[in-house]
């Protein structure tokens, strides 16, 4: 079933089904449970417990003990035995609690998962996809606040991978467990339960408001590599991701900016046609993240719009991450790239 | 400074002065080497439990040393693995090939024909031995001095060849360092380089083994130096927590690079002793005894195939050459160790076992290593003609970007074509010849 079918089929249903980003990855998980017997769920607390998001709720009780299982509080433990589970033949998909926390099994999955099918010329593969939810914007201090995605996309062979909407968050994690390779899929923590346009004083917006919060039931895949266009606009492009996407567009619709603003899902492989296409027409390009900014992906994208949109560029790329600081706790807001430090942006550019 | 409280000094304080304990091997160059404070027990003395026992009756068993062959070249004891003298002379015959080969390589490596070689020297039967005692598709989760389990398996070695010289016919495209073999057909895993990795990987293929009901186990082999690695910790315990029927191999061969094994920790206890602090059953095997080896590996391989669980074995060894062509051992340690080595040569030991029990002697011993000489040096002719490194014969361009994913993104693509524009550029005409 495509894209368009599924969600058609679901909206013809009667009232559409409609889940939160935590359901519809714990739907994601439940069907290719059932539909592929070398998937292996296993991490800290996820088992009887569902994890603590409660991602995997349920999944041990319905599929059994050495489908979905607890693990000792060892990151390199989890992400070692997967690449070994994945030379079997199984097909895991280790949870990480905490992207803070996937340090310990940094060398297991760079120098080991990353690049198995390289060494062996392709004997050995790693189909595995490390979950992990990421990001800040829920009082975690920091080290359960961080968006460490550039050190997955600086190293070859690894996909990264970041939703931003339920929907889109069940079918990109379908593709990637069916993908051959290692994936790293950062779940946006920040709007597991709920949108957040980044007034954090304001109540959050549920889930069942948001019009990709409706998910089909059953099987369907969003592919990787592939950028959604959240909406067409003519006054710039915006290039966003997770969290930063709902951001970035509340902020341009207080602001009355008509912006073109693209969702990229998938950070590397990059969907750089959609990227140049869209600054072709736009002619300005503002790049938003969460993460710390030097050395940031923002750094890429704004390289790569500089290389080869740079004859369509009316006006500098403008950069709006976090500050280069450890995530703070008390002052979480004044880190975070909210309304303030992206709508300065925007004026900046528009003024050009 | 009032408020600052004072550091450094314990003077004018009764408080007992600290001091750093900074490990020291006994013996460096220039010094005579004397291993009588090791005490290397009687061969046959070590009781043998049973295979099914708790972890903790193998509690004697982790710092006695298992032996079966005596200075009499006769096995004694419970641990005597009773293999037919057809067996051991196959045992003998890979011991003999790992040897020729290794030799014929290093020359090679020296002769420029490669970048890097490492040879196992005396660490034959830690390998052979113990890869003699799995099943053929069990599967292995080497370190890097393990080519004995290729060869006992039957990798070809004009394969080896072609993989240390980095050829046009390296099955791994020449992306990998010399020796870091891969061999899926002979459930061999994929050698990483970085060290300790392959453990906690070989107790999760282990898991899925026993997730499926499958009868496979795994095996893994870690150098003593390397388990102060968290991959190691994570693997033992991984492995304890679900039973894996996995075996930890600890080649303790007393040097990593110019490191004693101090450094890992082998002033304050065994390694085959922190099996205990797991749960898991530990052996301390003396790795120069290929029965032994082998013995010790069966009894892991028949409990871990009985789902009884994992064992941690300590092979008590002698790295009697350098670490790799890349070190020289003279400038760190004493060239005596190896001579006055207490557990000597496990070649030599096995040979005079055969020739104890009747069923070898010196001249078919003699026409056994030229013959293994001989398939070496035929390999290699035939490995060369896919050419060595750094002379052209390697896999074309485009192979470098191939497999870092399954199919190959626009950014690889681009990058690909800059590498064939850089070769069109530097070679205008084609490459000479």
């Amino acid at each position: 079933m495509s894209t368009k079918e599924a969600k058609d089929a679901a909206m013809t249903q009667g009232e559409p089904r409609r889940l939160n980003m935590i359901e519809a990855i714990n739907d994601a998980l439940d069907i290719m449970l059932a539909r592929d017997p070398d998937v292996i769920l296993l991490g800290e607390d996820i088992g009887y417990f569902g994890g603590v998001f409660r991602a995997t709720a349920g999944l041990q009780e319905k599929h059994g003990k050495t489908r979905v299982f607890d693990t000792p509080i060892s990151e390199c433990g989890i992400i070692g035995v997967a690449v070994g589970m994945g030379a079997y033949g199984l097909r895991p998909v280790p949870e990480i609690q905490f992207a803070d926390y996937i340090y310990p099994g940094l060398d297991q999955l760079i120098s080991e998962a990353a690049r198995l099918r390289y060494r062996s010329a392709g004997e050995y593969i790693a189909p595995m996809t490390v979950r992990s939810p990421f990001g800040g914007g829920i009082f975690g201090g920091q080290t359960h606040s961080q968006s460490p995605e550039a050190l997955f996309t600086h190293v070859a062979g690894l996909t990264t991978v970041i939703p931003s909407t339920p929907y889109d968050a069940k079918g990109l994690l379908i593709s990637a467990i069916e993908d051959n390779d290692p994936v790293i899929f950062f779940e946006p923590k920040r709007i597991y339960n709920g949108t957040f346009t980044g007034y954090y004083d304001k109540p959050v917006e549920p889930w069942k408001k948001h019009r990709d919060s409706v998910v089909p039931e059953g099987y369907y895949t969003v592919p990787l590599g592939k950028a959604r266009m959240v909406r067409e606009g003519e006054a710039l492009t915006v290039l966003a991701y997770g969290t930063m996407v709902h951001v970035a567009e509340a902020v341009c619709a207080e602001k009355g900016v008509d912006a073109e603003i693209l969702d990229l899902r998938t950070l590397v492989p990059l969907d750089i046609e959609a990227i140049e296409k869209s600054v072709a027409k736009t002619g300005k390009c503002m790049v938003v993240h969460e993460a710390t900014r030097t050395s940031g992906f923002g750094a890429e994208l704004s390289a790569l719009v500089q290389e080869r949109c740079f004859y369509h560029l009316e006006a500098p790329i403008e950069r709006v991450t976090g500050f280069d600081t450890p995530y703070p706790h008390s002052l979480e807001w004044a880190y975070f790239p909210g309304p303030v430090r992206i709508g300065e942006a925007l004026d900046k550019l528009l003024s050009e | 400074m009032a408020d600052t409280p004072e550091t450094g000094s314990a003077q004018g304080s009764n408080k007992p002065v600290l001091s750093l304990h900074v490990p020291e091997p006994k013996y460096r160059p220039g010094d005579t080497a004397d291993f009588s404070y090791l005490a290397i027990t009687e061969a046959g003395a070590q009781a043998r439990p049973d295979e099914a026992c708790h972890a903790s009756e193998t509690a004697a068993l982790t710092q006695d040393l298992i032996r079966v062959l005596g200075d009499d070249n006769i096995a004694h004891g419970p641990w005597d693995p009773k293999l037919d003298p057809e067996t051991l002379r196959q045992m003998l015959r890979h011991f003999a090939m790992v040897r020729a080969f290794d030799a014929r390589m290093y020359r090679g490596q020296r002769q420029g024909k490669t970048s890097f070689y490492m040879k196992c020297t005396g660490e034959e039967a830690t390998s052979i031995s113990a890869a003699m005692a799995l099943a053929s598709d069990d599967m292995v989760f080497p370190s890097y001095r393990q080519q004995g389990i290729l060869i006992m398996r039957g990798y070809p070695l004009v394969e080896m060849i072609n993989q240390i010289y980095s050829n046009r016919g390296d099955k791994l495209k020449g992306r990998q360092l010399p020796i870091m073999y891969s061999s899926r057909e002979h459930s061999f895993f994929s050698i990483s380089g970085n060290l300790a990795t392959q453990n906690p990987q070989a107790v999760g293929w282990a898991m899925a083994s026993a997730i499926k009901g499958d009868s496979r186990i795994a095996a893994t082999w870690v150098g003593e130096g390397s388990t102060a690695e968290g991959d190691f910790h994570s693997a033992c315990t991984f492995a304890a927590v679900y039973n894996a029927p996995v075996i930890i191999n600890v080649v303790n061969n007393q040097w990593a690079i110019s490191s004693f094994s101090g450094f890992a920790g082998a002033e304050r206890t065994t390694f085959a002793a922190r099996a205990l602090g797991y749960g898991i059953a530990g052996l301390r095997v003396d790795g120069n005894d290929p029965l032994a080896v082998y013995a010790a590996e069966r009894w892991a391989a028949n409990r871990a195939r009985a789902n009884c669980g994992p064992t941690l074995i300590e092979h008590f060894t002698y790295r009697a050459e350098g670490h790799s062509t890349s070190d020289d051992p003279s400038a760190y340690r004493s060239a005596h160790e190896e001579e006055e080595w207490p557990l000597g040569d496990p070649v030599n030991r096995l040979k005079k076992h055969l020739i104890a029990l009747g069923e070898w002697d010196e001249d078919r011993q003699a026409a056994m290593d030229v013959e293994c000489a001989e398939n070496v040096k035929a390999a290699t002719k035939e490995a060369e003609k896919n050419g060595i490194l750094g002379h052209g014969l390697h896999h074309p361009f485009h192979t470098m970007f191939e497999d870092v994913f399954e199919t190959l993104p626009w950014h690889l693509e681009e990058q690909a074509a800059q590498a064939i524009h850089e070769r069109e550029v530097k070679w205008p005409e084609g490459r000479p010849k």
